[in-house]
């Protein structure tokens, strides 16, 4: 058995070497939205077009390119090609495309988004890759409840103490369990925080910790202490675990629910005409009325044995008609300036998706400096990360805000600091 | 049938083969090295894979420990010294987690040394009593042992989602107590009760296996004991305390360890579970290690490595006194 | 259960649980036994029941509140005029009684109904809180629909892929640390102690720790991506070595002298003498080896990185992403996936049973 194992090793060998002749590359990415079943048609379109060229697509699990890929990429394994999610993270494994795309054409379209791909050297022009999708963090709310309440729903411009105002007398008046709930993530909290005045990071990549992100912290832990919002997210939940109970929202627990665009599908399907609800305009802090945006891109990576033939794929997907069959398809927000800007038509989509992702579409232009700067910081996912474990702790009585500040700052200065030994 | 015969027949041939040449193979060797030496052979395929697979991962991690950066080849990284050790052990007063640099290694150590005595009391109290009700002359034998293993068998993953969607606000456990009248509980909001579901989902899901072991030490217990004891109309609880217990003392031993050495690294369940909250009132070591080391970007593999070989540390000590007390008693 | 079942014809339940071999009447501790085990059924078996039961259910009744225990949908109905089967509700009259009428749309907190008996009457417009929905218990197979659709005849290569490096993993264990035990247990040689130890270490470092290191070294031997990189890190279990030295300290030493006497070799008296007597413990070892190779789940996340390699636990795991947890579909999968590891333990339970009966003579 060991030698059949060793056998089968040396004719996958082979294959792979035969392969690395007639062109081949891999790309990975997971099924979910612009992944590699959205890509599918485009990519057989692109191999038809380009005889004795091959693009093979491997479906994988979102874990796998979240949690395996760094470590395959850091040994120097992997595909040529992914839709990964941590854009600054990973920038260092980067195939650099400027002379195989249009990069003015590139610019224009996904300015703003390539920067969050070039992690900690904001000074490079490099074209790192084609940003996918956008993703919105946003709030939902069930309309009918409001209706029920007799209470006005606040309208754009509104600010979150209005929304906890108002939610709370909703809840109220219906016997609803809580008025507002968030997904337990540093991302969803970001949003918060930034609205709130917060840095979260300074020109220089620098971890900040500010009187906007203290008092986003104090009034949310007030909110959790008051039972505006529940405990099962922030306070039950401890360390970096994302986790979301969106199920609250799709069976009327909650008035008001912060999650992002990814969950329009969801609604669709479960809701239907169970109650009527919408997608909000992004609530206002005092500083600014901004969301945190998201989002993948399509990348190559400096291993690939077929640099030529990897810029050449992305940049046919980039084209503007395939690039909008995509999204049309995946049912996404657009990354690409022009896009956001015309609208896309999603045939596929329900009236009322349509009219909730026009809604996340509107955001983009809203949104701070601060969340586009946060959203490419190369250590943005150690700041989420103590966020969210310090918050928790807050919420739990373990820490005070001081402290729980003072240990933010502490833990994204460590993980900079073990990343950046010895330079990079 | 007739294809199960044949079936089975193939699967001799195929099991005779390597009889058939590792026996002259090791025949060969016996002549060739002698008698003496023969252990060692039978030795060396494991010792290889220990060796490979377990112990270079360790010394592996002793150089991560003592360098920096999130490189993943050991050459790539710098050398740093003791800092990643420094900034673990760095307190200003040892009894109070909130004082130190890591606050969370220490309060994931404080956890883990109530978590593992608890848990191993109820793990090997409540298996005992299982494999002796599931030892006696009863129906269903069977069925109750199926029963009873049944949660060893799921992963480690679905037993967390399993056991969240349960006890949750809105689980099955508060729709039973709203069912019957009762005010429902948050469980897993409350630190004390996040606590105990801890350590009552891992003896769920392990139990079982623990279950086997003794079980099968009850059945080598030759029943003539017994029957002497009958004869002598001792009590219940006597023949317990002065007959079970001390027959079973070696396979409880064995229990005892693989007990709290699984115990110290209970990670899988509760990181999905309650990923150590609320708060931190769950976070065990080993979930501190793996988000250290493994969950959070950047890795910071050197202070993991750090954490895991303290940990080692303290593992190794208790083993060594264990292993003192097994050999006295196998030799013995 | 099928024994129990099958010979709990013969008379009430009651006696057939008193009923005992040897003697007529069962005493208390009879009574507390049954008791014990029935509430350990109960929690045990329940929420993996609850489980299996849930896979069946709609997206929409499982995120329902209170959870129901058996797969619920509305009942629906098809009413001339319209394409779609219109779902059916129960509504209180104003003069207290009930109406079945079928729902056409629904509006905030009123919704038009019609009556599917008499749809010429035209639509009729009730509060939405006198409706109730009408209900039957349905098992729906549309969860494993969905993931036959989604994984296609990928399946069968997961299932391939993790039965490969379960039994191959297993065996090889098997194997090695029955050899290992063997040497350990059966001579007195210099290193004993040193070797003992160095296996028994590795009984305490936790696989989570050392994943990187032990991906580095797979991926040193070119092995990633390969079904061998799972396998040949995982088959030097301690616990493996260590259940089974413990077994085998307990067969006595004269079978082995009588053995030499014969001379024969010491291959054959570990193949031949010592192997077959161990076989309850063989049968521990096994079990424990197939549920941890076939529940693996972090070293192959980073090792397995083709999705022609995947095994099902990986499949498993793209059910849920960096925003949600796709229940549906990780129900039935779960259930699929437990499966054959009940099979595996029911074929594997009975031999434990009569290996130890065996063993009893000694």
């Amino acid at each position: 058995m060991k030698f059949a194992g060793i056998l089968s090793g040396t004719v996958f060998g082979l294959a792979v070497a035969a392969a690395a002749q007639a062109q081949e590359i891999t790309v990975q990415c997971d099924d979910l939205g612009f992944g590699c079943k959205a890509m599918a048609p485009v990519v057989e379109r692109f191999n038809q077009e380009n005889p004795g060229k091959t693009v093979r697509l491997e479906t994988v699990s979102y874990q796998t390119i979240v949690e395996a890929l760094p470590v395959q990429l850091e040994s120097g394994e992997g595909p040529d090609v992914a839709i990964i999610t941590d854009l600054g993270g990973l920038s260092r494994y980067y195939l650099d495309l400027t002379s195989y795309v249009d990069a003015a054409y590139f610019e224009k379209e996904f300015g703003r988004t390539l920067q969050w791909l070039r992690g900690s050297d904001p000074a490079s022009k490099a074209i790192n890759g084609m940003p996918t999708s956008l993703t919105v963090n946003g709030a939902y709310v069930n309309l009918t409840l409001f209706e029920q309440a007799g209470i006005p729903v606040p309208q754009e411009g509104a600010t979150w103490d209005d929304w906890a105002e108002a939610t709370r007398k909703v809840a109220e008046a219906t016997n609803t369990d809580f008025p507002m709930e968030m997904d337990r993530s540093g991302h969803r909290f970001a949003s918060f925080a930034i609205s709130h005045g917060a840095e979260l990071v300074d020109e220089q990549g620098n971890p900040v910790v500010d009187d906007g992100l203290r008092t986003a912290i104090e009034r949310f832990v007030e909110w959790h202490k008051n039972g505006t919002m529940p405990l099962d997210l922030w306070g039950a939940v401890g360390g970096a675990t994302h986790r979301e109970l969106f199920t609250d929202f799709l069976n009327a627990n909650v008035v008001f629910y912060f999650g992002g665009s990814w969950t329009l599908n969801q609604m669709d399907t479960e809701v239907g005409d169970l109650f009527e609800w919408a997608v909000m305009p992004a609530p206002c802090g005092p500083s600014s009325c901004t969301v945190m945006p998201g989002g993948g891109a399509l990348v190559g990576f400096k291993h690939t044995k077929n640099p030529e033939l990897v810029g050449e794929f992305i940049a046919y997907v980039a084209q503007p008609e395939n690039y909008k069959e995509i999204i049309a398809a995946s049912v996404e927000i657009p990354a690409a300036a022009s896009l956001i800007e015309g609208g896309v038509e999603y045939p596929s989509a329900s009236e009322r998706t349509q009219e909730a992702l026009a809604t996340f579409t509107n955001q983009i232009p809203k949104m701070a400096p601060a969340a586009y700067r946060f959203q490419g910081w190369r250590f943005q996912r150690a700041m989420m990360n103590a966020l969210t474990t310090r918050i928790s702790q807050v919420i739990n009585d373990e820490l005070t805000v001081d402290a729980a500040l003072e240990r933010i700052k502490q833990d994204v200065e460590l993980a900079m600091g073990a990343a950046q030994t010895g330079g990079n | 049938m007739s294809a199960a015969t044949r079936l089975t027949g193939a699967l001799a041939t195929l099991a005779a083969l390597p009889a058939r040449v590792v026996e002259p193979l090791m025949h060969g060797l016996q002549k060739l090295l002698g008698i003496k030496r023969m252990p060692w052979v039978f030795l060396i395929p494991n010792l290889t894979a220990v060796l490979l697979f377990s112990l270079l991962p360790v010394f592996i991690n002793i150089f991560y420990s003592v360098t920096g950066s999130d490189r993943l080849f050991p050459l790539d990284r710098p050398y740093v010294g003791a800092a990643n050790y420094e900034t673990l052990l760095d307190c200003r007063d040892y009894l109070d987690p909130s004082t130190c640099s890591r606050d969370l290694f220490w309060r994931a150590l404080g956890n883990t040394l109530l978590f593992v005595p608890v848990q191993v009391a109820a793990m090997i109290g409540i298996a005992l009593l299982t494999a002796i009700c599931l030892n006696r002359d009863i129906r269903g034998r069977g069925f109750f042992r199926g029963i009873f293993f049944f949660p060893v068998m799921l992963s480690p993953v679905v037993v967390a989602l399993t056991w969240q969607w349960i006890l949750q606000r809105n689980g099955a456990l508060n729709g039973l107590l709203t069912a019957i009248g009762l005010e429902p509980i948050n469980w897993l909001v409350l630190p004390d009760a996040a606590f105990f579901w801890s350590v009552f989902v891992t003896v769920w899901a392990h139990m079982g296996f623990f279950t086997i072991i003794l079980l099968a030490g009850l059945q080598s217990i030759p029943r003539d004991v017994y029957e002497a004891a009958k004869m002598d109309a001792a009590s219940p609880w006597r023949v317990f305390t002065r007959i079970t217990l001390p027959m079973l003392k070696p396979t409880l031993l064995v229990v005892f360890i693989l007990c709290v050495i699984r115990s110290v690294q209970t990670f899988d369940e509760l990181y999905v579970l309650t990923g150590g909250g609320p708060g931190s009132a769950t976070i065990l070591i080993v979930q501190f290690i793996y988000e250290t080391g493994f969950a959070i970007q950047p890795r910071n593999f050197g202070l993991a490595a750090a954490a895991s070989l303290l940990l080692g540390m303290v593992l190794l000590i208790f083993t060594l006194v264990q292993l003192r007390v097994a050999r006295g008693r196998s030799y013995g | 259960m099928a024994e129990l079942a099958a010979r709990g014809g013969h008379g009430s339940v009651l006696r057939f649980l008193t009923r005992r071999r040897g003697r007529i009447r069962a005493d208390w501790s009879d009574w507390a036994t049954y008791i014990y085990l029935f509430l350990g059924v109960a929690i045990m078996f329940a929420p993996v029941l609850w489980v299996a039961l849930s896979s069946f259910k709609t997206p929409a009744n499982l995120a329902e509140f209170p959870p129901t225990f058996l797969p619920y949908a509305t009942e629906t109905v098809t009413v001339e005029g319209y394409d779609e089967p219109l779902p059916l509700f129960e509504v209180r009259t104003e003069d207290g009684g009930t109406r079945l009428l079928a729902q056409v749309r629904r509006v905030g907190l009123r919704a038009q109904m019609i009556d599917p008996a008499d749809p010429e009457a035209g639509r009729i417009v009730v509060q939405v809180a006198d409706a109730e929905p009408v209900r039957r218990v349905l098992f729906t197979f549309g969860n494993y629909a969905r993931l036959l659709s989604t994984s296609g005849s990928e399946l069968w290569l997961f299932v391939y892929n993790s039965l490969f490096i379960t039994v191959a993993a297993t065996i090889i264990t098997l194997i090695m640390n029955s050899m290992a035990a063997f040497a350990l247990s059966k001579y007195r040689f210099r290193g004993n102690t040193v070797a003992l130890v160095a296996i028994l270490m590795t009984l305490m470092i936790p696989p989570t720790v050392v994943l990187v290191p032990t991906y580095l070294i797979v991926a040193q031997f070119g092995l990633v991506g390969n079904l061998w990189g799972v396998i040949l890190p995982t088959v030097a279990t301690p616990t493996g070595v260590f259940l089974l030295r413990q077994y085998m300290l307990t067969i006595p030493d004269e079978l082995i002298e009588a053995a030499r006497m014969d001379h024969a070799s010491e291959w054959r008296i570990y193949w031949r003498v010592v192997l077959p007597l161990s076989a309850p413990a063989l049968a521990v070892v096994a079990i424990f080896s197939i549920l941890s190779r076939w529940n693996d789940f972090l070293l192959p996340l980073v090792v397995l990185n083709r999705r022609e390699v995947y095994t099902l636990q990986l499949a498993l795991a793209s059910f849920q992403d960096e925003n949600q947890i796709h229940y549906d579909q990780l129900l039935a999968m779960t259930t699929l996936t437990a499966l054959p590891l009940a099979f595996a333990f029911i074929f594997l339970q009975r031999y434990i049973a009569s290996g130890i009966a065996s063993t009893g003579i000694k």
